[in-house]
């Protein structure tokens, strides 16, 4: 018993990570998959959301500024609502930029953001970081909040205690997840019904054919910045949940351009880009990749510092991790080459008129 | 004029901000030309770069465990071949492929060669801070005698003449290269109109080889430089160099290798230059932000003038 909950917690742990990539490739789904707009900052906005729901919802604390101790789903929703301002500031500058060029500056203004979080140390505890982020349902068993309203209405604070107290240790794990992938699905439904409706035909007309949709009169320039500002505010919604999963964040390390920014391209690039389908199943494949290929690794090395006894297991352990980065570039290489499309490739909504007129001509009836 | 501010100006800021200048000129030479000719902004030429520094580390530490202590720039040529075929292999397995499809694919895919070379250089020699060459570099006695007799006194370590003079040899070669030999022009050519040059007969593919390789020794050149300056090698620098040097060569003009050089220089400046107390004792910016200026030039630049100050390529 014992040995399968392990197995059930690391299911847990995959679902929940691979749910936060999820939200992170739909969102990049949003801007390069239906709008053609290849942000390579991703990193940036995730940056924001976790930043702005760290400082909203911790408690009072004398490394950096507030710690205002807001309920957890106000700060995710200005979590979301400050990444969407940045993009749309960004949006009004950059958008009409070439597409590499575009990745250039986006690079540049990830880093920009990533300074910024850095050096200003009284506002975020620079490179030291915030920890002690609340997670949702975690949250519950800690002192501050249900010793307040409104939990401490149901039942008094030593109540409180013998239920968390008779609870399993791990009673949030389900729960976390299961939000998680709520929240994928909640996005998931409105950019499907974004993108079958006029709106996301016409991001494909514009993708697709720039000069032809501006002489049909369509606002190019207006309808990318909506793409772009979308898309960083559900990238801002999953940085808030990034950083309730690791409940620590700080500047350097937690925001790798490597392992956010890369990641979730490799992840829709191998999902198929312009499919929101494709988008969260590649999170969870490139995730579950990720993630295994760290026990694969682990295994080569028991065989290997076996075989040759002179090599420290424990260098090679710290090598290892960075063929896994090595590996998921290959595999990218791979998809880019070979299955261009991704392994869900984008399917068109076709006009309700065009179906009609199908029907019409077969002489089938719809 | 050359009181204890001017000695402070000229050799903390003045001196340090054309050694950087002269790295990020080298390095945006090769990304200027594939950026011209190939047409794509290539994201690995920063890893490159760094690989080059580590190859070049490994052939002083062979060489020095056989008792022969090894000059930088002596390992640099050596290091250099094996960036060129560095280049070419990428160029083969995972960018000639794309040649005929949309630039971005093959964008994407120079972002994913950045993360293999990177992963590759972090694995074969691990992650963690390497000292290239030991010691505190001394400043040149001569030059600072010479320069404290006529009365302004300049202080400049052998290795920052060494890149002074090794950038001006490259800078020299390079400009001979485009304007009096066959190939150097073919490459202007095909920068300037791919489709003219492919009537006039000129071999496409062996531009593109020759750019790989001119790229090749500069970025190695620049990788070299960079860690006789700093004089630790570091994976994360090629990324730490690759906005400066896009920076550099947005501002010199797609396309342009002189422009490149002037934005390079440009670029350093602006960056060492950002932290002078110019206004009061304190600096104009903080230290912190120092890298945040060649990115703040670089997107004002993109969005004011794209084609940068030498007219180059806009797409």
């Amino acid at each position: 018993m014992e040995a399968y909950l392990g197995y059930f917690l690391y299911l847990l742990s995959l679902l929940t990570v691979g749910g936060i990539y999820a939200i992170f490739a739909l969102g990049l789904n949003v801007q390069w998959g239906f709008a053609g707009l290849f942000n390579a900052g991703i990193v940036g906005f995730v940056a924001v959301g976790a930043y702005v729901y760290a400082l909203l919802t911790t408690a009072e604390s004398t490394f950096h500024i507030g710690g205002f101790g807001l309920p957890l789903p106000v700060g995710m929703a200005i979590a979301m609502a400050m990444a969407a301002l940045i993009a749309g500031l960004i949006g009004l500058v950059c958008i009409r930029l070439r597409s590499d060029y575009l990745a250039i500056a986006t690079i540049g203004i990830a880093e920009i953001i990533k300074l910024i979080f850095k050096n200003e140390t009284d506002i975020t505890n620079g490179p030291r970081g915030i920890n002690k982020i609340p997670r949702a349902w975690e949250h519950f068993s800690e002192e501050r909040f249900y010793s307040s309203a409104p939990m401490s209405w149901i039942a008094t604070p030593e109540q409180w205690v013998a239920f968390f107290d008779s609870l399993p240790n791990w009673y949030w794990q389900p729960l976390f997840a299961g939000t998680i992938l709520l929240v994928v699905f909640i996005i998931y439904k409105m950019l499907e019904r974004a993108r079958t409706s006029p709106w996301g035909r016409m991001m494909t007309a514009i993708r697709e054919n720039e000069p032809a949709s501006r002489a049909a009169g369509k606002d190019v320039t207006k309808r990318r910045i909506e793409a772009f500002v979308i898309g960083a505010a559900i990238m801002g919604l999953g940085g808030a949940l990034f950083a309730q999963h690791l409940r620590l964040i700080e500047p350097t390390n937690t925001f790798d351009p490597s392992k956010v920014t890369f990641l979730v391209w490799v992840m829709l690039i191998a999902g198929g880009s312009g499919n929101n389908r494709g988008a969260i199943l590649g999170a969870f494949l490139i995730w579950t990749i990720w993630s295994a290929s760290e026990l694969l690794i682990a295994g080569m090395i028991d065989v290997i510092s076996a075989v040759f006894s002179t090599l420290d297991p424990s260098i090679l352990a710290t090598r290892a991790g960075f063929l896994r980065m090595m590996l998921i570039g290959i595999l990218m290489q791979v998809i880019l080459q070979r299955y261009p499309g991704g392994i869900l490739p984008e399917v068109r909504p076709a006009s309700p008129k065009a179906e009609k007129t199908v029907a019409g001509a077969t002489g089938e009836t719809k | 004029m050359w009181d204890a501010f001017g000695f402070e100006f000229v050799n903390f800021y003045l001196i340090p901000g054309l050694v950087l200048g002269c790295i990020y000129a080298l390095g945006a030479i090769g990304i200027t030309l594939t950026f011209g000719i190939l047409r794509f902004a290539n994201f690995a030429h920063g890893e490159v770069m760094m690989s080059g520094a580590y190859i070049a580390w490994t052939i002083m530490a062979l060489v020095g465990a056989a008792g022969i202590a090894l000059h930088p720039l002596v390992a640099l040529p050596f290091a250099a071949i094996f960036v060129i075929g560095l280049f070419l292999l990428c160029d083969r397995w995972f960018y000639k492929p794309f040649r005929k499809a949309d630039t971005i694919k093959i964008v994407i895919a120079s972002f994913g060669v950045m993360l293999i070379i990177r992963s590759a250089v972090q694995a074969l020699w691990g992650p963690n801070q390497i000292t290239f060459v030991p010691g505190i570099a001394r400043p040149n006695a001569w030059l600072q005698s010479v320069t404290g007799d006529a009365g302004m006194m300049i202080l400049m370590p052998n290795k920052h003449l060494w890149i002074f003079a090794g950038t001006i040899l490259l800078v020299v070669a390079l400009s001979y290269l485009l304007n009096r030999t066959r190939t150097g022009k073919a490459m202007r050519a095909v920068s300037d109109s791919p489709d003219l040059a492919h009537v006039t007969g000129i071999n496409v593919e062996t531009v593109i080889k020759a750019t790989w390789i001119v790229g090749g020794i500069c970025a190695t050149a620049a990788g070299v430089f960079l860690v006789m300056d700093t004089q630790t090698l570091e994976t994360t620098m090629g990324f730490r160099m690759l906005l400066p040097m896009f920076a550099a060569a947005i501002l010199g003009g797609i396309g342009k290798p002189y422009g490149a050089v002037f934005g390079g220089l440009v670029i350093g400046l602006a960056e060492e230059l950002s932290a002078y107390p110019w206004i009061g004792d304190t600096p104009l910016l903080s230290p912190g932000y120092k890298t945040g200026v060649a990115f703040a030039i670089m997107v004002v630049m993109l969005i004011v003038r794209p084609q940068g100050l030498f007219k180059g390529r806009s797409f």
